[in-house]
This record gives C-alpha cells, sequence and structure tokens, in this order.
C-alpha cells in the first residue's frame, strides 16, 4: 500500500530506520542481561513488569499492523469499574499489577 | 528547525507556567504563533482555593503577557486537574471561582479535565466540572490518564461525557490518545490530540503512523511540554518527521495550523494566527 496516506514503500521503511531499531532491540536484550547477571533475578521473573515486558516481546513475534496497539491493550488495566480511593496511591508504572482472567 | 514557509503553528497544549522565557523565544523563532495552556496540576498539591485563584491569574495575566514579547498568542484552559480531585470540598471550592476566570478574554473552554487514577471521587467532580461546562457553552478539553490507566480513564470519561446530552462531541478534545484509544475516540465523534512525550507518550514516529493510520481529520498534535523532561519543539520535530515521509506541505499546514485553528475557533476569542 503506497498510498497518499502512506508514501513511502515498505523497503524504504526498512532502508531507512533498521539501524534505529537494531540498536532498540540489542537496549532491551542488554537490559534483560543485565538483569539476570544481578542479584534476586529469579525473583524479578516473577515481577509483573517483567512479565509485562516479556509479554510484549512475545507480541512482536506476530506482525499484524496493530502490534503496538496489542502491547498497549495487555499493558492496560482491563477492570471496569472506577476505584474506591486514590488518596495516597502511586503514579502509574506502565503495566498493569492485577492478574488477567 | 522551523516549522515552516511562513505558516503560523500552534501547539494547543503546553504549560509555559513551568518553562522559561527562553523557551518562549525557542517557539517564536521556530515559527509558532499561538500556543493553549491547559490548567494542570504543578507538581505538587495546593492547599486551598487561593492557590488556584493565584493560578488561574497566571494563566490569564502573566503567561499571556510573557509570551505577547515574542509574538505570540496565549490562551488557556481553566480547571481543577483530576489529579487534585480527590478532595471533594477544595474541588467544590475551586469550581465556585471558575466562572469568573472563564469569563477573561483568553480562557477558551474547561480543561484540562478528566481522570487520573480513574477513582470514583475524580469521576464525580469530572461529571460537576462537565455539567459547569455544559450549563456555560464551553469547549471542553480532556486529559486521559497515564500509562495502564489511559484505556480504562478514557472509556470511563467518554461515557460521563455522553451521560450529559448538552454535550456535542465535536465541541471536546480527548487529549493524550494513543494507539489503543484512538479508534474508539473518533468512533464516539471527539476529536483526538496526540501527544509527543519521551517515554510516556507518543513519539514523532508513532504519532505520524497513527496520522497515516486513522486519517487527518479532527486530530490535533501538542507537545504538552511542562516541568517534567520534555519537549516544547515537539511538534516541530514531527512536522520535519511527515517531510521526511514524503508527506506533502499542505498537509503538515492542516496537522500543525487549520486542524487545531478550527478547533478553538469554535470560541470565538481565538483569534488564528
Ligand atoms: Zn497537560
Amino acid at each position: 500500500m503506497n498510498s497518499r496516506n502512506n508514501p513511502l514503500s515498505a523497503r524504504e521503511i526498512l532502508e531507512g530506520s533498521f539501524l534505529e531499531n537494531r540498536a532498540r532491540i540489542l537496549e532491551v536484550a542488554a537490559f534483560l542481561d543485565r538483569i539476570e547477571r544481578a542479584e534476586g533475578a529469579p525473583q524479578a521473573h516473577d515481577d509483573y513488569r517483567y512479565r509485562a515486558l516479556l509479554r510484549a516481546v512475545e507480541c512482536l513475534l506476530k506482525p499484524s499492523g496493530e502490534v503496538t496497539k496489542d502491547i498497549l491493550e495487555n499493558l492496560s488495566d482491563p477492570t471496569p469499574e472506577p476505584i474506591e480511593c486514590a488518596a495516597g496511591m502511586k503514579g502509574a508504572v506502565g503495566a498493569w499489577k492485577g492478574v488477567k482472567e | 528547525m522551523e516549522g515552516g514557509e511562513g505558516v503560523n503553528f500552534i501547539d494547543p497544549h503546553i504549560h509555559m507556567v513551568s518553562r522559561t522565557t527562553d523557551d518562549y523565544r525557542a517557539l517564536a523563532l521556530a515559527g509558532i504563533g499561538a500556543i493553549t495552556e491547559p490548567a494542570f496540576w504543578a507538581g505538587f498539591d495546593r492547599g486551598s482555593a487561593q492557590g488556584f485563584r493565584d493560578y488561574f491569574n497566571q494563566l490569564t495575566v502573566a503567561e499571556p503577557a510573557r509570551a505577547a514579547r515574542f509574538g505570540i498568542r496565549h490562551y488557556c484552559w481553566i480547571c481543577l486537574n483530576p489529579k487534585e480531585a480527590e478532595d471533594l470540598s477544595l474541588a467544590r471550592d475551586v469550581l465556585a471561582i471558575m466562572p469568573e476566570f472563564l469569563d477573561r478574554p483568553t480562557a477558551l473552554g474547561v480543561g484540562e479535565i478528566g481522570l487520573n487514577k480513574n477513582s470514583v471521587n475524580e469521576v464525580a467532580v469530572l461529571e460537576l466540572q462537565i455539567n459547569l461546562a455544559a450549563r456555560r457553552d464551553e469547549l471542553i478539553l480532556v486529559h486521559t490518564p497515564h500509562l495502564e490507566d489511559k484505556l480504562k480513564g478514557t472509556r470511563l470519561i467518554m461515557d460521563v461525557l455522553r451521560n450529559e446530552p448538552r454535550i456535542r462531541p465535536e465541541r471536546v478534545l480527548i487529549d493524550h490518545a494513543e494507539e489503543h484509544t484512538v479508534g474508539e475516540i473518533r468512533d464516539r465523534g471527539y476529536w483526538v490530540g496526540l501527544t509527543l512525550y519521551p517515554d510516556s507518550k507518543c513519539s514523532p514516529a508513532r504519532a505520524v503512523d497513527i496520522l497515516e493510520r486513522y486519517g487527518t481529520d479532527r486530530v490535533w498534535l501538542n507537545s504538552a511540554a511542562d516541568w517534567g523532561i520534555s519537549d516544547p519543539l515537539a511538534i516541530i520535530k514531527a512536522a520535519s518527521e511527515m517531510r521526511n515521509r514524503r508527506h506533502p506541505e499542505e498537509l503538515i499546514r492542516k496537522i500543525f495550523h487549520d486542524n487545531p485553528a478550527a478547533f478553538l475557533s469554535q470560541c470565538p476569542k481565538f483569534i488564528t494566527p
């Protein structure tokens, strides 16, 4: 689809941004390696943020044109009701702490 | 780095109270001719309605004067932000002083209202502010929650808006949208705001992806630059991303001038730069 909406071809996008995205993947890999080398790595594997990141990495393997949306939905609070009280609560961290059904 | 070819760009969401005068100069040099500044959380909780009175004076008197030195038109939005909405008695006090400031010549409407942690009290204060906006027929600028709270909060906010029949969707802009919320916001007829903010919101590349995916009607881009790590020239970088992808100049003009001007001009106080 090389339309007015999307003027660049897939090949142009790949050539233009490959190196920058190679670097980004290496940053994620180095982050995971750093956790492995650190004290407490097994406990980190059970952390909801660590697990959320691995689920996001799995999403990357299924290119659909909607991967960004899928990952954001995966990180989101799925409950529909307002919470009782926000007083004293910490700010958002980027992943939902609860357990998805 | 420039907005480009004599067009006055508009950054419709930027918190200049947190920025330096040097930033005003940078905006002017980059071709940004008008900005709108929503009332927000200043990084600390204010203790009383008097604190908000001082802040609303800063938004309606001090900042327009600071901007005018550089030929920039400064407008604002008045509200109690959702992060300070947990205390219902403070909320009622602040709501009582809002009309006086909404009457000021550069106040364009009620905003940025919305939710922060999606709590019962936040929803109650949102309903009160939407009611005030409906009574006065004000434009509404909506802040959606951060990160994992965004999807749920965006849906709750749209439900509250829908429950107020006097609110017309074309007079409401829902800001800080991302890939997982843009579709639902558009489907319900509201304007969409995409915020260019490091780490927690869109990058210029992702924002341009969203324009390509969902189209360029009823959408604006903004920096939301504030006291955090943020970039007052973010919209210029997004324009440059569009140019790099060979989007035509008239489309760039539409996104950074015509669209925000069309939404904001629904308030007669707004003069298009
Ligand atoms: Zn803001």
